[in-house]
């Protein structure tokens, strides 16, 4: 059983390899010219860099990221029980019918709530 | 002198599953490889007829050469690190992003097993991995930190925003697909991508019996791999150049194959899951070859290619048509249209197979 994921992680490891060597070669090949202060700013149209990157950013993409978690998770239970739809029958359908409804008030609830609202 | 052959025949009939598996691996990247650098240059084809141009022609005949000499010339830039990124990350990033773009190409197959002699070989890397498809959908999920990385480890503004909306935009698409592939998981009743191809054997494609399943993954594919109309990650006049604004030479190059390995990645699911794969009703009983034979192998892997082709053209074709959505327009059809129809698809699925297996249709 293991050995049939052998294949996969050598698979794995060549992509990491791929990137990691090509890398390198960029930085072993390119020529090395002089490096002033500014050609090693940030690009900001070439005007003067203003104020830090590492500033507060809208915490929009936090809700984002922690209802997508959320709603993963839910999807995640869905998968055993499509590959075993066939073989649940009624039974399984009622149950992933009740499953999907307290998912869906949720999701209703966040949208009442406001928490995709993008302005 | 015979004893040495005699040894190195020896030695290749005892490695012959670890050659077998080196062929392939290398293959695969060659393949994609080539396949990412003919993207590049069909994209630039097709944005120069849709622009009345006549596109790159000068490397080669008509220019087929052109990607190749666009990456000897990446190698040979000056590679350039600013001095306020994190160096650590800005390393990694393109090392994650290219690395899970080829990882995924462990798991599709182009074909069904054939045999050599009494020594069956499968067109895939790693076969008989039951969960391919959640393999392949882990690894578009890993793909998201490549990207995310890239735009905070450079410390400019605008590598950060694109890399912070490349996250949402991704982690919100992937709801719905993942939602979307659950009907064809039900028809199927595996994971494993050869099983879902058979399953859909004698013309059972899965794009009529899950249109909106299909339309949803197409739509959500096309916000998984940044393409336009979902290309606010580097939306150039607001973004300079997104994630990527901070990287030069091969590195900068690394983000770019990636892109295109993952639209060759997006296109060959579609095929996969709802195309019918290599399946094409008639064809293989027209020829009459014996089961297992090579040439089988071929005309599968040549129906697979056939296949493809178009839904990649697509891919280039609605980047040049179409423009690109505001973000709150993006987020407001990812989860609230996409999402509920998504959900609403499975349930509808659910229900006709309960009533299809009821009077015994099915």
């Amino acid at each position: 059983m293991i050995d049939l994921y052998i294949p996969l992680i050598i698979m794995v490891a060549v992509g990491g390899l791929f990137g990691l060597s090509n890398v390198i070669l960029a930085e072993v090949l390119g020529p090395r010219r002089t490096k002033t202060k500014t050609k090693l700013s940030i690009y900001e149209c070439g005007m003067e860099p203003i104020t830090s990157a590492r500033e507060r950013f809208s915490v929009k993409f936090y809700m984002v990221a922690m209802l997508f978690i959320l709603f993963d998770i839910e999807i995640v239970f869905m998968y055993p029980w499509a590959v075993q739809f066939k073989v649940l029958g009624t039974t399984g359908l009622i149950a992933m019918g009740l499953f999907m409804l307290l998912l869906f008030a949720g999701f209703i609830y966040v949208i009442k709530k406001g928490a995709l609202k993008w302005d | 002198m015979s004893s040495i052959i005699d040894l190195i025949l020896g030695f290749l009939s005892e490695h012959i599953d670890a050659l077998i598996l080196l062929a392939k691996i290398g293959l695969i990247v060659n393949g994609l490889l080539m396949a990412a650098a003919y993207l590049v240059y069909f994209e630039r084809k097709i944005s120069a007829w849709a622009h009345n141009r006549i596109g790159p022609n000068r490397v080669g005949p008509l220019g087929l050469f052109q990607s190749f000499a666009d990456v000897f010339k990446l190698y040979l830039k000056e590679d350039i690190i600013p001095t306020l990124a994190d160096k650590k990350f800005h390393f990694i990033a393109p090392i994650i992003s290219i690395g899970v773009a080829m990882a995924v190409y462990a798991v599709i197959p182009f074909g069904d097993s054939f045999m050599v002699g009494n020594k069956e070989i499968f067109l895939s890397v790693a076969p008989g991995i039951n969960i391919g498809l959640l393999f392949v959908l882990s690894m578009s999920s890993v793909g998201v930190y490549g990207i995310t990385l890239a735009g905070w480890s450079s410390n400019n503004k605008y590598s950060l925003l694109g890399g912070l909306r490349s996250a949402a935009q991704m982690i919100s698409y992937e709801l719905s697909m993942g939602l979307s592939l659950i009907g064809v998981l039900m028809l199927a009743g595996s994971l494993d991508l050869t099983t879902i191809v058979h399953a859909q054997s004698g013309g059972k494609w899965n794009i009529f019996l899950q249109p909106l399943a299909f339309i949803i993954f197409l739509v959500a594919s096309f916000a998984e791999t940044n393409r336009t109309p979902f290309d606010l990650p580097e939306a150039e006049p607001e973004l300079v150049g997104g994630y990527h604004t901070e990287y030069s030479g091969m590195k900068f190059g690394l983000f770019f194959l990636a892109e295109y390995a993952n639209m060759v990645t997006a296109s060959a699911m579609m095929v996969l899951l709802f195309l019918g794969g290599w399946e094409m009703p008639g064809l293989y009983e027209a020829l009459g070859l014996p089961a297992g034979s090579p040439l089988i192998a071929a005309v599968q892997f040549g129906v697979f290619v056939a296949k493809l082709v178009p839904i990649l053209f697509f891919f280039i074709w609605v980047r040049w048509s179409l423009p690109r959505f505001r973000y709150d327009q993006l987020m407001n059809l990812g989860w609230k249209v996409m999402l509920p129809l998504a959900l609403a698809n499975i349930v509808i699925t659910g229900i006709v197979m309960t009533i299809l297996k009821h009077y015994g249709i099915m």
